[in-house]
C-alpha cells in the first residue's frame, strides 16, 4: 500500500490538475459565447450573398462559357479535401472526429478510383493525416499566428485555393469542418465547395432586374466571394465547435479529478487511521507487558 | 417613404436604416439610389459610398472595398468585404 506521503503527493497533484481543467473550462465557456456571437453576426452577409448568387445562377445557363468555378473543369478526377482543424488540443475528440471524417471521405473517393489531395487548415490535423497519406498533402495554412481565425484568414485560404484551382491542381474540392450544433454536439461535416454548388432559392417576385455589368460578369466576380464567405463561415463554426468541445471535455475532466480526489482522500484517511491504531495497539501491548 | 439601406460585411451588419439617397460607385459609373428604384444589381468598385439621411442634409461617406449592390423592392443592400 502507498505510504501516507505518497498519497498526499498524489492528492495534491490531482488537485492542481483539477485547477487547470477548471480554468480551461471557464475560458472555453467565455470564448464560446464570443464565437457564437460572431457566428451570428456573420449570418446576414452569408444569407444575402447566397440569395444573390442563387438567383443569378438560376438565370445563367451553365455551359461552356460559364465561369469554371460554377461549371467545374469537366472532370472529377482529382479531389481536394480542405480539412479545417483547430490549433490547440484539450478539446476532447473534436479534432480526431474531423480527421476521422476526412479519412472516411478520402477512402471513399480512393475506392472510386479518384485521386485525393489534402489542404490542411490548423495545426491539429497535420500529424494524423500526414501519417496516413504522406504524399497527398498539397498545402497547409497556418492559423497559429492569429488568436481567432477571421475573414482575413478565410480570404487568404480562398485565394490560395483559387490559385491551385486555376493551376489545374484539382477538379473538385470538399470542405471538412466541425459544425456547431451545441456545446455538447459538434458534427464533422463534409461539404462540396468547388465547383460551387448553387444555393437553392426561389426566384422571388420575378421582377425584371437590371444588371450592370451583365449577369455572367457579376456571377464570375461573386463566385470567389461566395467561396470566401463559405470558408469564413466554416472557420467560425469551427472555432465555436472547438470551444464547445473543449468546455465539455474540461467539464468531464474536472469532475473526474474531483472523484479521484475523493477516492484518494478516503484512502489517505484510512491509512492514517490504520497507522494510528497500530501505534496505539503497540503502546497498550507494551504497557500491559510491564 | 424613405429608402431602406443596408450595408453588410462578412463580420457584421454595419448599417441598416432608412435614408433618403445613397450614391454608390458602381463598376460602370456612379449611381444614386432613391426610394422606388427599379430592381438592379451591380458590382461596386473600391471607393466611397455616400449616404444622405435626409434631403438637403450633408452626406456621410463610407469607404468600401470588394462590394456588390443590389436594389430590390425591399431597398438597397450593399455587400462589402471591407468597410472603413
Amino acid at each position: 500500500m502507498a505510504s501516507l506521503k505518497e498519497l498526499k503527493g498524489r492528492i495534491n497533484s490531482v488537485k492542481s490538475t483539477q485547477k487547470i481543467t477548471k480554468a480551461k473550462q471557464m475560458v472555453a465557456a467565455a470564448k464560446l459565447r464570443k464565437a457564437q456571437a460572431s457566428a451570428e453576426a456573420a449570418r446576414p452577409y452569408a444569407t444575402r450573398l447566397a440569395e444573390v448568387v442563387g438567383s443569378l445562377a438560376g438565370r445563367v445557363l451553365v455551359g461552356e462559357s460559364s465561369p469554371r468555378l460554377l461549371a467545374g473543369t469537366g472532370k472529377s478526377q482529382v479531389h481536394l479535401l480542405v480539412v479545417a482543424n483547430s490549433d490547440r488540443g484539450l478539446c476532447g475528440a473534436f479534432n480526431a472526429n474531423i480527421v476521422k471524417a476526412a479519412k472516411l471521405k478520402a477512402h471513399e473517393l480512393l475506392a472510386e478510383g479518384k485521386t485525393v489531395l489534402f489542404y490542411l487548415v490548423g495545426r491539429k490535423g497535420r500529424a494524423p493525416i500526414r501519417r496516413d497519406f504522406p504524399k497527398a498533402v498539397l498545402g497547409m495554412f497556418d492559423t497559429t499566428q492569429v488568436r481567432e481565425p477571421g475573414f482575413t484568414e478565410a480570404e487568404a485560404i480562398t485565394n490560395e485555393l483559387l490559385a491551385l484551382f486555376e493551376a489545374g491542381k484539382f477538379d473538385v474540392a470538399h470542405l471538412i469542418y466541425g459544425k456547431f450544433k451545441s456545446a455538447l454536439v459538434q458534427e464533422p461535416t463534409v461539404q462540396q465547395i468547388v465547383p460551387v454548388p448553387t444555393p437553392k432559392v426561389a426566384v422571388s417576385d420575378g421582377a425584371v432586374v437590371e444588371y450592370e455589368p451583365d449577369e455572367e460578369t457579376i456571377l464570375a466576380e461573386l463566385l470567389p466571394r461566395y467561396l470566401r464567405t463559405q470558408l469564413f463561415g466554416a472557420l467560425l463554426e469551427n472555432v465555436a465547435s472547438e470551444q464547445g468541445a473543449s468546455m465539455t471535455a474540461m467539464d468531464n475532466a474536472t469532475r473526474n479529478a474531483g472523484e479521484l480526489i475523493k477516492k484518494l482522500t478516503i484512502q489517505y484517511n484510512r491509512s492514517r487511521q490504520a497507522a494510528i491504531t497500530t501505534e496505539l495497539v503497540e503502546i497498550i501491548a507494551g504497557a500491559e507487558a510491564l | 417613404m424613405p429608402l431602406h439601406f443596408e450595408l453588410v460585411t462578412p463580420a457584421r451588419l454595419v448599417l441598416s436604416e432608412d435614408v433618403h439617397l445613397v450614391v454608390v460607385p458602381g463598376t460602370e459609373g456612379e449611381f444614386g439610389v432613391l426610394e422606388g428604384h427599379a430592381p438592379f444589381t451591380a458590382t461596386v468598385k473600391d471607393g466611397v459610398i455616400r449616404v444622405w439621411r435626409s434631403a438637403g442634409g450633408s452626406a456621410e461617406e463610407i469607404p468600401v472595398k470588394g462590394g456588390f449592390a443590389e436594389v430590390s423592392a425591399k431597398g438597397l443592400t450593399v455587400l462589402a468585404e471591407h468597410v472603413g
